[in-house]
């Protein structure tokens, strides 16, 4: 008996995390799929019903709002939080007096919570007395910025917010990046002849790839989960105009009672990160056994 | 010839000291430029609530206040002192901290029991046990706030603190395996196997050999778990409402439910208290929280 033990006494400590695990996070993700394909409302019924949820939810015009901004949002996010950190990290990579100090300003955000950054935000984008009544101050008397209560705008005060929130990451992940290839490279490459922009452009961004792509599941990962922000900056408004597929599932739920219907857009969310989430592990195992 | 050459090449060299100095000129512009931004919400945030509401009618974002005036972090923290409807943060400020220390605790210490079996008691599989773990750090939490909600219920924990400290730890698990699974990787087995010979178990090479030289990947783990915890909104808003609300909760339901004037200063001295602990952590412990971001990120 104390034999036993002794032997499986590893397994023993890990049974607890891996029953957790297996329970909270898998069981839970069978459960959800389980009754996206039920009619229930506002409590769980058990009758299978086939797929009309997801008919229902791909029907919804909130849904496809919510879709749509995920979509606009996701490219924008994207596209300014990497030139953005790429910029500052291949500036800051210069030997900079006071690098220290302008890294720790770049990236405190990220310390911040995304109701924080969203209060804030939603302070100085309000018309009334914010970035617009400054310029008007200022002199610039027929200035308007009114993006945080125009339907057509709002969508993108999120993305001012979500980047500044996490472009200082993006930088981090790419200094820490440059910062690990050898000085002997960039140095055969100045005998050569090459100046500091094809350096970078031609030697070190390619072997930046892993980085790229590091930034990209996560950024992507981020913003397909980007729900404190939403709320606290615009609610989803105005109107729905700013809705997102997280927002779209915790309303449905909580709001609607109508967790049949929320549990097919979970599961849709769930299916977005799969679809760039396991690729990436798939090639993160591949390179750690390589090694 | 030669002498040419030579001046030609001074001139040349002449030039490039010049475009050097412009380049280096215009580094520092942008930089500086990209610091302006990024400080500026913060700026905002502190002068705002230093000004009275009079103050931010009449000047701008950028005005600087007329004194230091900490009424309306007064206002913030503990209220007008009238009954109903009277939300401040102080008694949700406690909630969290009640929240954050056991579930920082708890799923640190899972994380380098599984941390340390998966690296230095392997077993068949065990990749596969870890690949089971680490992809609980990717699921999207939608998917698994309707069994929770109910889950929470069942146990009669829902709209309690114990409730989101059950939640916090059980969805930490796998960041803290990785962390320290990824930590003791690096350390030498021998060391195990020859403590092994000489007869030490399970938990005394553990606390012998392993915790000892463990501090830095315990402080990247508290601190990335602190910051996760206390920054949660999604559980919090959803597991607890009322008196049980963590800070963020709190914080939002009292920008949103202002009575009939806005209060900014209010709003942003709320936000700043809700905001220093995790700003102080990151301050003083930055290059441990960067490394947490970084390597958190970099597998999950």
């Amino acid at each position: 008996m104390f034999k036993w033990l002794e032997k499986n006494l590893p397994k023993i400590v890990m049974a607890p995390a891996v029953g957790l695990i297996g329970w909270f996070v898998y069981g839970f993700v069978l459960w959800t799929l389980y009754i996206s394909f039920t009619n229930s409302k506002i409590l769980p019924k058990y009758e299978l019903w086939g797929v009309g949820q997801y008919v229902k939810l791909w029907g919804s015009r909130k849904w496809l709002i919510a879709v749509d901004n995920l979509l606009i949002f996701t490219a924008l996010f994207l596209i300014f939080c990497v030139v953005i950190g790429i910029i500052l990290a291949i500036f800051l990579d210069q030997k900079i007096r006071a690098e220290g100090v302008l890294r720790t300003i770049y990236l405190y955000p990220m310390a911040l919570s995304f109701i924080v950054t969203g209060t804030a935000w939603k302070w100085i984008l309000n018309p009334t007395l914010g970035i617009q009544k400054m310029f008007i101050d200022w002199g610039f008397e027929n200035f308007t910025f009114d993006w945080l209560v125009n339907r057509e705008m709002a969508i993108y005060t999120i993305v001012i917010a979500g980047v500044w929130q996490s472009a200082g990451f993006v930088m981090a992940l790419f200094l820490a990046g440059l910062r690990s290839v050898e000085d002997e490279i960039v140095k055969a490459a100045k005998i050569d002849g090459a100046n500091l922009f094809t350096v970078y452009w031609k030697i070190l961004l390619p072997m930046m790839r892993p980085v790229f792509f590091t930034s990209f599941v996560i950024l992507v990962h981020i913003s397909i989960k980007s729900y404190d922000l939403i709320v606290a900056l615009t609610q989803g408004g105005p109107g729905i105009s700013t809705t997102m597929p997280a927002l779209y599932m915790t309303q449905t739920a909580f709001h609607k009672s109508q967790v049949g219907l929320s549990a097919a857009s979970a599961m849709m969310m769930f299916m977005a990160v799969a679809a760039v989430i396991i690729p990436y592990l798939y090639s993160e195992l591949r390179r750690e056994n390589a090694r | 010839m030669q002498d040419n050459i030579h001046t030609s090449y001074k001139q040349l060299e002449q030039r490039s000291k010049y475009t050097n100095m412009f380049l280096r000129w215009f580094l520092y512009l942008v930089l500086i430029l990209f610091a302006l931004y990024f400080i500026f919400p913060l700026y905002v945030m502190i002068v705002t609530s230093l000004k009275t509401m009079e103050e931010i009618r009449q000047g701008t974002l950028l005005t600087w206040p007329s004194g230091l005036n900490f009424d309306s972090w007064a206002v913030a923290w503990g209220g007008r002192g009238y009954g109903a409807g009277d939300t401040f943060l102080k008694p949700y400020f406690w909630n969290s901290i009640k929240m954050v220390v056991p579930a920082v605790f708890f799923s640190t210490f899972i994380g380098a029991m599984t941390g340390y079996v998966l690296t230095k008691w392997r077993f068949k599989g065990d990749q596969w046990v870890f690949l089971f773990l680490l992809f609980g750090c990717f699921i999207p939490f939608q998917a698994i706030l309707l069994p929770m909600a109910r889950t929470l219920g069942v146990l009669g924990i829902s709209n309690s603190v114990i409730g989101l400290v059950l939640v916090h730890t059980v969805y930490g698990i796998p960041f803290t395996t990785l962390f320290f699974r990824n930590y003791y990787i690096s350390v030498p087995t021998e060391l195990v196997k020859a403590a092994r010979i000489d007869g030490a178990g399970f938990f005394k090479i553990f606390f012998k050999i392993l915790l000892p030289i463990s501090a830095p990947i315990i402080v990247v783990t508290v601190i990335w778990q602190f910051t996760q915890i206390w920054n949660d909104f999604l559980f919090g808003s959803t597991f607890s409402f009322g008196e049980a609300a963590p800070i963020q909760v709190a914080l939002n339901n009292m920008v949103l439910s202002s009575t009939s004037v806005k209060e900014y200063n209010v709003d942003m001295a709320s936000a700043i208290i809700a905001g220093v602990p995790t700003l102080i952590v990151y301050v003083l412990a930055g290059k441990y929280f960067i490394r947490g971001l970084t390597s958190g990120a970099v597998k999950g």
